[in-house]
């Protein structure tokens, strides 16, 4: 173990593992973003990254950016090279690849070997060090991973079955086409009835979130504030409802809406998805409510308020942070409600988002088409949730572990 | 309740002494007043939910233990057309047919009595024994009919010239079936076949298996990566808020658009995620990532931990910003190295947490229905429990066994529930 912790051991060690990952992450954006032929070389990433753990203990970090950016370039050209390249790879992405796995190798390399030193390294060195490795690989691993599905999903979209099937590495977009880009979304809006079911997901979402709150505002209120028997079996019950799957649900659900004639219609989805949420806005609102202080309220009973006014004139305009928070969340599980769709829903006339997308899953309908369609689903809960993001975070952790 | 002797008793009470006078017991006006404001409050929520959630729960019982299938969730009724061809003059004989069916093959039907409003000016020859036609309502009984029962009637007619002038035809006149059957669903017919035939076949404990390693890989994995991730975020760093609001992309995207997304980027003709390793020389020939197994399997969970690591990570991430770094300072100071600072004072903050999302995971990973049914549609030996309903009841057609697998899967929801209060009650933290 202490020989592992010489920093002309671990360091080098290190090297060959990012420089591993490195070559290996601009191989998969060079090749997903040119659509030529990249690769990681073992051979290459084994002595040239036991070479650069070694020198980044000894040379300065431009010195070793600058020096590893010019030799990835030169062991480019010969079979030793760390990341290789097809034989059809034009020269800028050959210029491209060198300079993004040199300094992507040098650079974070030089901040993660500065804790050690030229020889053996105390503990709280070389764990220091590994720690420093282990956040740049997380970095690399987990950006990739959340990356490149949103990235395949768009890219998809924008390109021609042709093109796909030829080569489905590459998503360079041909920009001389112009709008003509957008012809698959152009394609939806216009012959699969999209805009339509934009505006189905929309305001049904929309009135789900009304009467969510509208039921569980005084819900939670009750809950929080007044005291009476059974407070504690019912704020558990909620937690409990909130625990029954929902295929559970669905399926007598689908047998009495079959038989009532709700099945196919709005409003039947309007019954069922705002029940699915309410247990998950009373939690939310309860903790809420009960963060809340008494006091204020006290005060305003005390001045005559009824209970009712207090909720109205006190409780609400206190916890509007909270109403958004748990309305955006509301919006986004209601939005993105996809098995109640896909098993009350079968005339396309009705259809929700969701449940046109899952349409366009067929071998007859283009590949591009169902990515499209994912993109314009995917688009408006992801505008909502950027621009929102501190809301929904907070609604997120404040009690909803749902998914 | 008007029940005044209440208030006053007949027989005088001792009084109690002074001194163990506390606050006053029982409730009050007032407590009762604020009990039926909540209840009042809570009732609307109480409704609606017992309406939707309780109900369909009582019913998922009731069907499991019905010979139920798709079919019969159709109402059992009697049929009729009218099919009726003018003649070309008046006075010609003509036909006026009645097709007649019960709609179900394996329930009677019985009291069943067809009315019509015949035109003016049409004249029927022979009335059957079993009708009767007063003005111009046409009536016949035909009593039982069994199932899968099927017949013609055909009466033989004749026009007048106003008739045919006027252009009329009996099919105008909607005619009016009616009959009594007993319906499937509500009658009091049981059966323990659904299950019976559920647990004596071995797929049940093969798809058992599948949810048990789904769930089990699924939510251990998710709340690894999303530690790892949390712990990469707890730094201070430029982007770190992008890097935040990226890593929750995977959850607030719609499933139906990541899990696509999936599928086309590990399609095994044209995926570029195939493309990409057959490119790299780390395979021969592109592989079947969601059609073979146990590859299947395991992709499920991968995806599984890649939607759900943000939501771990958030709480968290949460929980580790709320720890106070003096302790973490003092623990410098005494030489620890940053693993033992890890491993000795952050896990212990975060066991709590950890556990409380652990049990919460497991509960939803094991409800969770949309992801694999999107991916591989429960096929390649992916099926859990809760695609096994879907198939059971819409592809099999059979609703009572699908009805079955869903009381086995509440049941297994009750036993986790039970563990998960024993322990929330005792780490309220959440």
């Amino acid at each position: 173990m202490t020989a592992l912790r010489n920093g002309f051991v671990l360091g080098p060690l290190i090297g060959v593992l990012w420089l591993f990952l490195v070559a290996t992450a601009v191989a998969v954006t060079l090749s997903f973003a040119t659509g030529m032929a990249f690769r990681p070389g073992l051979l290459g990433v084994l002595l040239f990254g036991l070479g650069l753990g070694a020198a980044a203990l000894m040379v300065p970090r431009l010195a070793l950016a600058a020096g590893a950016v010019a030799l990835t370039a030169l062991l480019m050209l010969t079979p030793l090279a760390p990341l290789i390249t097809g034989p059809q790879v034009s020269t800028l992405s050959f210029i491209l690849g060198a300079a993004m796995t040199g300094l992507g190798a040098a650079l974070p390399l030089a901040g993660m070997l500065r804790p050690l030193p030229r020889g053996t390294a105390t503990r709280h060195e070389a764990e220091e060090s590994i720690l420093h490795f282990l956040f740049w690989a997380g970095m690399v691993i987990f950006t990739a991973a959340v990356v490149i599905p949103f990235y395949v999903m768009v890219m998809t979209s924008l390109k021609s079955q042709g093109a796909l099937l030829q080569n489905p590495l590459d998503f360079s977009l041909d920009l001389s086409k112009g709008f003509g880009l957008f012809r698959s979304y152009v394609e939806l809006f216009r012959d699969f009835n999209f805009g339509s079911y934009l505006w189905t997901s929309f305001y049904v979402s929309v009135l789900t979130v009304f009467i969510t709150l509208l039921f569980s505002v005084p819900g939670a209120y009750a809950v929080a504030r007044l005291r009476f028997r059974g407070r504690a079996a019912l704020s558990r019950s909620v937690l409990l409802i909130y625990m029954v799957p929902m295929i559970v649900l669905a399926l007598p659900i689908y047998i009495a809406f079959s038989m009532t004639g709700l099945r196919n219609t709005i409003t039947g989805l309007l019954m069922i998805y705002p029940v699915t949420t309410i247990p998950v806005a009373l939690y939310m609102l309860q903790g809420y409510f009960r963060g809340l202080p008494g006091e204020v309220e006290e005060a305003g009973l005390m001045d005559g308020l009824s209970r009712l006014q207090v909720i109205w004139k006190i409780t609400l305009p206190l916890s509007l942070p909270a109403l958004a928070s748990v309305s955006l969340y509301i919006f986004m599980i209601a939005w993105n409600e996809f098995l109640l769709a896909f098993m009350l829903l079968d005339d396309p006339s009705k259809f929700t988002l969701t449940r046109g997308v899952a349409m366009l899953n067929s071998s007859e309908i283009p590949r591009q088409h169902l990515m499209a369609g994912a993109v314009i689903a995917t688009l408006p809960v992801m505008a909502l949730f950027l621009g929102l993001e501190r809301f929904m975070t907070k609604g997120l952790t404040a009690g909803s572990v749902k998914g | 309740m008007s029940n005044a002797g209440a208030d006053h008793p007949p027989r005088a009470r001792p009084q109690p002494p002074i001194v163990a006078a506390g606050p006053p017991r029982g409730t009050g006006a007032l407590a009762k007043r604020e009990a039926r404001l909540a209840w009042g409050l809570l009732f609307p929520t109480v409704a609606i939910v017992s309406l939707v959630v309780i109900l369909p729960l009582l019913a998922i019982f009731w069907i499991s233990f019905k010979p139920v299938g798709l079919a019969d969730l159709r109402p059992t009724q009697p049929v009729v057309s009218e099919n009726f061809r003018a003649p070309d003059t008046a006075g010609e004989e003509s036909r006026l047919d009645y097709r007649l069916r019960n709609s179900s093959q394996d329930m009677p039907i019985t009291g069943v009595r067809l009315t019509d409003t015949l035109p003016d000016g049409l004249t029927i020859a022979e009335i059957p024994e079993n009708c009767t036609l007063e003005g111009r309502a046409f009536a016949c009984d035909f009593g039982d009919w069994e199932p899968g029962f099927r017949d013609r009637m055909r009466l033989a007619v004749t026009v007048d010239q106003a008739f045919l002038d006027a252009g009329l035809d009996p099919e105008d006149s909607e005619p009016v079936i009616s009959g009594k059957a007993a319906n499937l669903l509500t009658n009091f017919q049981f059966t323990t076949e659904n299950f019976a035939r559920l647990f004596s076949s071995d797929e049940f404990y093969q798809v058992l298996w599948v949810t048990i390693v789904y769930t089990v890989f699924g939510t251990v994995g998710a709340l690894l990566f999303g530690l790892f991730a949390a712990l990469l975020l707890n730094h201070e760093f430029p982007g770190k808020g992008v890097l935040r609001g990226l890593f929750l992309f995977p959850y607030v995207a719609p499933v139906i658009a990541v899990a696509f997304t999936w599928v086309t980027l590990f399609d095994p003709f044209s995926g570029s995620a195939n493309a990409l390793l057959v490119q790299m020389g780390v395979v021969d020939s592109p592989i079947n990532f969601f059609g073979q197994r146990p590859l299947a399997l395991i992709m499920v969970i991968v995806f599984e931990i890649w939607r759900y690591f943000p939501l771990s990570f958030l709480f968290i991430l949460a929980r580790m910003q709320s720890i106070d770094t003096d302790m973490y300072e003092a623990a410098n100071m005494d030489g620890a190295s940053p693993f033992q600072i890890f491993w000795y004072l952050s896990m212990p903050m975060l066991l709590g947490i950890l556990s409380v999302l652990f049990l919460l995971r497991f509960i939803w990973t094991f409800n969770k229905f949309d992801d694999i049914f999107l991916l591989t549609g429960g096929n390649a030996g992916t099926r859990t429990l809760t695609v096994n309903v879907y198939e059971q009841a819409f592809a099999v057609s059979n609703i009572g066994a699908g009805a079955a697998v869903a009381v086995v899967v509440f049941a297994c929801l009750v036993i986790f529930s039970v563990f998960f209060f024993r322990f929330m009650s005792r780490e309220e933290g959440l």
